[in-house]
């Protein structure tokens, strides 16, 4: 029941901000904090396979560049030479296709953003759930280093394919109309109702993750953090437990990936790079590795931070110094609350 | 028909010869325990029959099943459950929650389930939730359910351990060392709980170093030494086996 | 192929391999002493060659090497004595977050320093025209430079650890760590001293490839990655074969661009070490027996 409350309270506190940005006349700052709702539901996912079944991933922002890119791309390149294909008119007839101008008139034929957002969504689940297999049976630093390779992959297939736009990345992706009158874009005039599109996918990402950790699968997940061992004599089948929620933060980070890119209307490599994806486990770290709510606070809030240029060109450093300081110091995350839970033991003892 | 039979287990670390050649069974509703000094090669005995180390040659059968290939998860599924010598309870859950960890094989809600609150799913996390509450009852530490369960003192912890291994409604526990780092009021405690495990229709098997525990409240010995199997009989049998005293008894307090 | 090209990629290969197994050997010698994965290995590498051109302004060429080396080094201890040597049995996902915050720091820093410029170490000998004719073929006296140096640093390295006390003790500490304290060596300098020595290697493999691979800052990540496979591909811990995997590695990725376009190049390497980890994690040499005793 207290999940409901804490995600009441965060609708709430979304609701205030944005009346507050009104009322200020501040409301550019919506921008930023759209940005980093699409980010903070990539690291919920994260936080799952971190903090609550314990496996490291170095190479989260490749999922989010698959699920981008791959959006982007299949809503950009003209299909229009190829209209006359059996296959293409086939998607046309399924409606999956969509027929506009470019800026010379000329007819561009492009993918349903729905029907992109399917197939990249899609694509980034298949390929966690084939590279889950074989490196969740990895431990520390090898898991650690071969999820990062994976991100250096994505990364440098990013940077070598014409399709992706190279080191130029894509960009004059299409809004994408969610449902009727719910439309994902970087239009000025859209951009209170993008602020609630984006809080909307993270309240309902939270949602469905602290439902979660509640349940059986949930308890089974932390007992695998807990001890492998000792989860595994209680019946958890561990390795698909571990499988099973890799592809689920992989299909979190794709599906951010996707919305944000709709929302920039561009994607370049840098989202892809290992930069991003130690940013991520950082802010996992920070909020507490077995923290929903924790990595929720954090993520918008570094994010916002970032994005509003706070850290000037000291970006990477601010994260990499928040990893050590974190690390050192708190590596239990700096809001576990110690006082609150020892107070909890106190009252259960007595 | 036993309900547990280890037949000619081997295995090998290395040179060592750990266990060789140890054949023995444990028939329905008895506490069994296997004892024998430091490095006879019980908990390995323990971990080829939960699966946690591949054999090298040898059966296990339970319920005329064999085992001996499944991984530890499975076995779990089995019907076989088991404690841990340096106790292994979940950091972070509570009592509670460590125990309806246990029910998992005894449940079957999903990922999606649990993410979309099904409906189907709430009746059976009730059961979860009464079942493990009447196991806390039953090993008498219902008044921590709420508590950390690494917070607790090492004999309650040893308690939660208990009532987790039962939740999964085993027919056999397995228990490595239960009396381990207890003192003798905590021992005699334990003693008194797997008797009264015993009575719930719960085939018991342990390892044990602790004697007094062992010739107290079990059934039948396995005597084990440098991973051969010495002597197999009732505990009064045992104490008077020359071998048995010489090799066990005779170092220390006999 | 004509024979010429062949014998240039064949070169490259070497060249790079035994960069690669450079960059491993570092690895090996913290993991032996720590079981700590050091991943800013490849930020030493860097350090190194930066350190070198910049002291090159004031210095001559072999003095500024040393300097850079023994910066370095310092560095390197520093590094120990600041973030891990007070660290209580630390998980191993807390050292590999701290590492990798380390390199970022360092990487970081090194960009406020020398800017995103290209450097380079001038050539040892000659310039990058001249060559030496070995077999009728041409060679830069670089690439000797590059495989002398190595060469020279493998060797001395294995006698070191086998016939100096230092040494000796290192080994100790790797077998046995707990065991090696009570014979009375200080376990906590031993891990002092391998940061500075793998540091130090780093530094000298990164000085004496500068003339022909360039120095950036941001090379770090890409050498460690590399390193890393050649580590595992070789065993971890095990320095002899980490050069002959090395030797692999570079021979492959060099030929790879015969078939695969330079874009790819480190993809190429990247999935042979995804391969290797899920096929072979114990290396190519190594036994799965010992390997699964380790601590990863």
């Amino acid at each position: 029941m207290r999940q409901y409350f804490s995600l009441g309270f965060l609708l709430a506190l979304v609701v205030l901000v944005q009346l507050i940005t009104q009322w200020t006349d501040t409301a550019f700052y919506l921008t930023q904090l759209t940005m980093s709702a699409y980010y903070s539901l990539l690291i919920i996912g994260l936080c799952t396979i971190m903090g609550y079944a314990g496996q490291i991933s170095l190479g989260h922002a490749g999922f989010f560049a698959i699920g981008g890119y791959l959006s982007a791309g299949l809503t950009t390149h003209n299909l229009a030479p190829f209209a006359d294909n059996a296959f293409a008119s086939m998607l046309n007839k399924a409606g999956l296709l969509v027929a506009s101008q470019d800026l010379y008139g000329d007819p561009l034929l492009t993918l349903h953003p729905w029907a992109a957002c399917f197939i990249a969504v899609s694509t980034a689940l298949l390929i966690a759930l084939a590279l889950g297999g074989p490196v969740l049976k990895l431990k520390g630093h090898y898991l650690a280093m071969a999820t990062l390779g994976f991100g250096i992959i994505i990364y440098r297939i990013a940077m070598a394919t014409p399709y992706f736009g190279e080191a130029d990345g894509l960009s004059g992706v299409p809004s994408f109309t969610l449902l009727p009158g719910v439309t994902v874009s970087g239009d000025f005039g859209a951009r209170t109702s993008n602020y609630y599109i984006a809080w909307g996918a993270v309240l309902i990402g939270m949602l469905l993750l602290t439902n979660l950790v509640n349940s059986r699968m949930g308890r089974a997940l932390r007992a695998i953090h807990g001890s492998e061992e000792a989860a595994q004599a209680m019946g958890v089948d561990t390795a698909r437990a571990k499988l099973l929620t890799f592809v689920l933060s992989a299909g979190y980070a794709a599906l951010a990936g996707v919305l944000l890119t709709h929302y920039n209307g561009s994607i370049g490599p840098s989202e892809a790079g290992i930069m991003k994806s130690v940013r991520y486990v950082a802010i996992v770290a920070i909020g507490g590795m077995a923290h929903l709510w924790g990595a929720l606070i954090m993520g918008t809030l570094l994010n916002f931070m970032s994005l509003r240029g706070l850290f000037g060109s000291y970006d990477d450093a601010v994260f990499g110094c928040i990893l050590i300081v974190i690390m050192l110091f708190a590596p239990e995350g700096i809001l576990r609350l110690h006082l609150w839970q020892r107070f909890k033991k106190d009252k259960a003892k007595t | 028909m036993a309900l547990l039979e280890v037949t000619n287990v081997n295995k090998r670390f290395g040179g060592l010869h750990a266990v060789n050649d140890v054949t023995f069974s444990v028939e329905k509703g008895m506490i069994k325990a296997v004892i024998g000094p430091n490095g006879a090669g019980k908990t390995t005995l323990f971990n080829l029959i939960s699966g946690n180390l591949p054999l090298n040659s040898g059966k296990v059968l339970f319920d005329s099943k064999e085992i001996q290939a499944l991984q530890p998860h499975q076995i779990a599924n089995c019907g076989i459950s088991r404690t841990f010598q340096n106790i292994k309870l979940f950091p972070g859950m509570t009592a509670l929650e460590n125990v309806m960890v246990g029910r998992h094989t005894q449940s079957r809600a999903g990922f999606f389930a649990g993410m979309f609150h099904l409906p189907t799913s709430w009746s059976e996390e009730k059961e979860i939730r009464n079942k493990s509450l009447e196991l806390l009852d039953l090993l008498e530490i219902e008044q921590f359910a709420d508590a950390e369960a690494t917070s607790l003192a090492f004999g309650q912890q040893r308690a939660v351990e208990f009532a987790r291994a039962l939740a999964s409604d085993p027919q056999l526990l397995l228990l490595d060392e239960p009396a381990a780092g207890l003192n003798i009021y905590e021992t005699a405690e334990i003693a008194r709980l797997i008797t009264k495990i015993q009575s719930q229709g719960i085939t018991v098997l342990l390892v044990e170093h602790d004697m007094s525990l062992v010739m107290d409240i079990s059934d039948e010995i396995v005597v084990l030494s440098f991973g051969r199997k010495i002597a197999e009989d009732q505990p009064s049998a045992i104490q008077k086996n020359k071998e048995v005293i010489q090799i066990y008894l005779g170092d220390d307090d006999a | 192929m004509n024979p010429d090209l062949f014998f240039q990629y064949l070169l490259a290969g070497v060249t790079y391999g035994f960069l690669y197994a450079i960059v491993a050997i570092g690895f090996n010698i913290i993991y032996n002493t720590t079981g700590i994965i050091n991943f800013a290995q490849g930020e030493f590498v860097m350090l190194g060659g930066m350190f070198a051109i910049s002291l090159n302004n004031v210095l001559p060429l072999p003095l500024a090497i040393a300097a850079a080396v023994a910066l370095t080094m310092i560095i390197g201890a520093l590094l120990e004595v600041i973030f891990i040597r007070w660290l209580k049995s630390p998980s191993v996902l807390r050292m590999i977050i701290i590492t990798i915050g380390l390199s970022i720091i360092i990487r970081e820093l090194a960009l406020h320093f020398w800017g995103e410029t290209v450097y380079s170490l001038p050539y040892f000998i000659g310039n990058e025209l001249s060559t030496i004719t070995i077999l009728g073929a041409k060679v830069s006296p670089q690439v000797l430079w590059v495989i002398g140096v190595s060469t020279i640093m493998v060797t001395a390295l294995s006698l070191f650890f086998r016939f100096t006390s230092i040494g000796q003790q290192m080994r100790a500490c790797s077998s046995n760590r707990l065991a090696a304290q009570l014979c009375g060596i200080n376990a906590k300098n031993m891990v002092t001293f391998s940061f500075m020595l793998s540091a130090g290697i780093g530094a000298l493999a990164g000085c004496v490839i500068s003339p022909i691979t360039y120095t950036q800052y941001d090379i770090g990540p890409g050498l460690a990655i590399k390193g890393f496979t050649v580590a595992i591909l070789g065993g971890l811990g095990n320095s002899m074969a980490a050069v002959i995997a090395g030797l692999l590695l570079g021979l492959i990725e060099s030929f790879s661009i015969t078939v695969i376009p330079l874009a790819f190049q480190e993809a190429v390497s990247i999935s042979i070490l995804l391969l290797i980890l899920f096929v072979r994690p114990h290396g190519l040499f190594g036994r799965s027996e010992t390997a699964s005793l380790k601590e990863f």
